[in-house]
């Protein structure tokens, strides 16, 4: 018996929504060998690992806290992505927005007024969009590659954070420590259910992730910007202005990573502290691919992603596994996600 | 008659097995400690030294105590979520041990009023929070004695971390001792912007040498700096663990952060029902600050000396911030004869002589 990849006459539409699911299920395959041969109970570490950690209402509640950012990003990223529009730079129009809308809540400290949260997240959008349309500029101006600008601009931001931070927006009353003040009040985030650190910023991202199907679903701008990135060819026949769309790519992912910044900043952390983010801005990329680049399945990818970060805390507290178990799963799903999109092209024959 | 009776014996010696392992269950049900590290255990510099303090917490106590630890917990939002995780699944004594996660702390603290907490490094304390520091500037001093007398270039090279009060007295402390012995010396300050990132840390020390540092100084976590030194062919100073295996040549001493005795008396405090809230910043006397072997390289008077300051600041005769202590630009800001207050150390923000450049703002 042989196994044989033939290529399909036409991609498979059922496969590119089966690949993620076989995907998380070799993970969870791959897993219980890994545990096995680590020497715990696969069963008991992969309950620690995916179910303990959303058993209760504040697991549920962090486990959404978490997915916000995520989802945030990974929705602007997969409208680039499916332009052939490549932001790596998430996490430096993170950075910028968080500045741009926690920059606020410390210019206006102690100002009560309902406005303040709406003006940081506007800011905070406006924040990431300035620092995308620095790529946007240089790849429609002078044909500069995306990927190498944006990803450089994000090692900028992190400096300018850094700068910042040790100097103007440092708490004046906190020992030169580099953090800024407390954010007062009403700089933040409404909470949704009182007692766990749930905030609206989810539902922030489910009303985007909303707004992003009718945009490219149902939109001409959005039918343009698919068509640009399956047949470039044709895109350029039908006069689609490649440009604008370059523009509209960049500015519509920096200004989700910019409010998913202000968010975090407004939200869970309640300051503008050294490190706002653990990765998100590059994580989020594995989320929009995850969910086929599709902003229903962002939605639940960017869940998935935040669960394999809780199910690490449970598993070291819980089972005393090591962190690394985390970074573990993150890459079986990522690899076995790429291995099976080899079936959307591809089908295996037997003989 | 006598069925019944031997089901009702049975029932009751059922019951009273029941309630007697129940009983013993609760006596027994162990202290719950949790333990939050910044980076890996094995960084074999700070969280390394943490983890050797909750090992020496279990080995202390056994069966009275279960520890749990989660490692590389990012200071951001991630790390109230980890520190309430503790807090909810039965830990009565947390130990949080990185400046970021000061605030986290505090807000899981007003949430868990009948957890003990305890933050490495910080300000802020509450009822059920206190803060705990080591003097590791004191470990400086003696250091800075040593590198004063050994270095040929008199240019100490400095890996520091982040322009904290914490980082800033270290270098201070090190300017004043090796001034003490030997007035030629400068001091140059490379900062890399982390605690722990070994190829920031390398990188930073091969600029320093190249800049005629022919002693390493780090307030970074990783053996980085020690191995480059070792490889050029310098002298090192290691960094909150003995770091001799790192660069045995190189290698004169290290500054060793001992948090097991605090850790084991907290413990201990928590079982007895005596804990309270306070602040603790241990040096020499309380051994939280322990010296490493000294190199055999280093010539017997000079580890003399540094024995004596040693000495001299376990029973308070010598004081590493002790005036005439005159600032960058000359002014005096320790006056002779009067050492520093603990909240001049505390908040300190500028350099003394022997430091060049400025610090990052």
């Amino acid at each position: 018996m042989v196994f044989k990849l033939e290529p399909r006459a036409v991609s498979s539409r059922v496969m590119i929504y089966q690949s993620p699911i076989i995907a998380v299920f070799l993970t969870l395959l791959a897993g219980m060998v890994m545990f096995r041969l680590m020497g715990t109970d696969p069963l008991q570490a992969l309950e620690a690992f995916f179910i303990e950690p959303i058993s209760t209402m504040d697991g549920i509640a962090e486990l959404l806290v978490k997915a916000a950012p995520l989802i945030l990003i990974a929705i602007g990223l997969s409208i680039g992505f499916q332009a052939n529009v490549w932001n790596i730079g998430a996490e430096g129009q993170l950075t910028i927005g968080a500045l741009f809308g926690g920059s606020l809540a410390l210019v206006f400290y102690e100002l009560e007024t309902p406005f303040l949260i709406p003006a940081m997240l506007l800011a905070g959008t406006f924040g990431g969009m300035v620092w995308a349309a620095i790529p946007a500029l240089l790849k429609t101006r002078f044909n500069t590659n995306e990927i190498l600008t944006s990803l450089m601009l994000t090692y900028v931001a992190l400096l300018i954070l850094s700068y910042l931070i040790h100097g103007p927006l440092r708490d004046p009353d906190g020992f030169n420590f580099p953090e800024s003040r407390l954010f007062h009040n009403s700089a933040l985030m409404p909470v949704l259910v009182e007692g766990t650190r749930l905030h609206i910023g989810i539902l922030i991202a489910l009303g985007v992730a909303i707004f992003a199907w009718l945009f490219i679903f149902k939109h001409m701008i959005g039918f343009q910007i698919r068509v640009v990135g399956l047949a470039p060819a044709a895109a350029s026949f039908a006069g689609f202005k490649q440009k604008k769309l370059i523009w509209l790519a960049l500015v519509i992912s920096g200004g989700t990573a910019g409010l998913a910044g202000v968010i975090e900043v407004a939200g869970p952390i309640g300051q503008i502290v050294p490190v706002i983010s653990p990765g998100y801005g590059f994580t989020a990329i594995i989320v929009a691919f995850l969910g086929r680049l599709h902003p229903i399945g962002v939605i639940f990818s960017g869940l998935l992603m935040a669960l394999t970060y809780l199910g690490g805390d449970s598993a070291q507290i819980t089972m005393n596994l090591p962190n690394a178990v985390t970074g573990v799963f993150q890459g079986m799903l990522l690899f076995f996600l790429l291995a099976s999109d080899v079936l959307i092209r591809y089908r295996i024959k037997i003989r | 008659m006598k069925l019944s009776s031997i089901l009702t014996s049975l029932a009751i010696s059922a019951v009273s097995v029941l309630f007697l392992s129940a009983a013993t269950i609760s006596q027994a049900d162990p202290l719950k400690v949790g333990f939050v590290y910044v980076g890996p255990i094995g960084d074999h510099g700070w969280s390394y030294e943490h983890n050797e303090g909750r090992l020496a917490v279990e080995k202390k106590f056994g069966g009275k105590v279960k520890t749990t630890y989660v490692e590389k917990v990012p200071e951001g939002a991630d790390a109230q979520r980890v520190i309430n995780k503790l807090a909810s699944t039965g830990h009565n004594l947390i130990f949080t041990t990185s400046f970021g996660y000061m605030n986290p702390t505090l807000k899981v603290a007003k949430k868990h009023p009948k957890v003990h907490f305890e933050h490495a490094t910080g300000f802020k304390r509450d009822k059920n929070v206190s803060t705990y520091s080591g003097r590791f500037y004191e470990g400086r001093h003696v250091a800075g004695l040593i590198a004063g007398k050994m270095t040929k270039s008199n240019v100490i090279g400095y890996v520091a971390s982040f322009p904290i009060p914490e980082v800033i007295r270290g270098i201070n402390a090190v300017s004043i001792a090796a001034r003490s012995v030997n007035p030629e010396v400068k001091i140059k300050v490379v900062w890399v912007s982390t605690w722990f990132d070994p190829g920031k840390e390398a990188d930073a020390a091969k600029t320093l040498i190249d800049q005629g540092a022919d002693i390493i100084m780090q307030h970074t976590d990783s053996p980085a700096p020690v191995q480059v030194a070792e490889k050029r062919g310098v002298w090192a100073l290691g960094q909150a663990s003995d770091m001799t295996a790192f660069g045995p040549k190189a290698h004169l001493t290290a500054i060793i952060d001992n948090w097991a005795p605090y850790y084991i008396s907290r413990t201990q405090a928590v079982l007895d029902g005596t804990w309270k809230s306070g602040d603790t910043w241990g040096g020499f006397k309380s051994g939280m600050v322990l010296m490493a072997p000294y190199n055999k390289a280093i010539p017997k008077e000079v580890v003399a000396m540094a024995e004596k300051a040693r000495i001299g600041i376990i029973d308070g005769s010598v004081h590493a911030f002790t005036g005439p202590i005159k600032d960058q630009s000359g002014k005096i800001v320790i006056p002779a004869g009067k050492v520093a207050s603990d909240g001049m150390l505390a908040g300190m923000n500028f350099y003394v002589q022997g430091v060049e450049g400025k610090i990052p703002q």
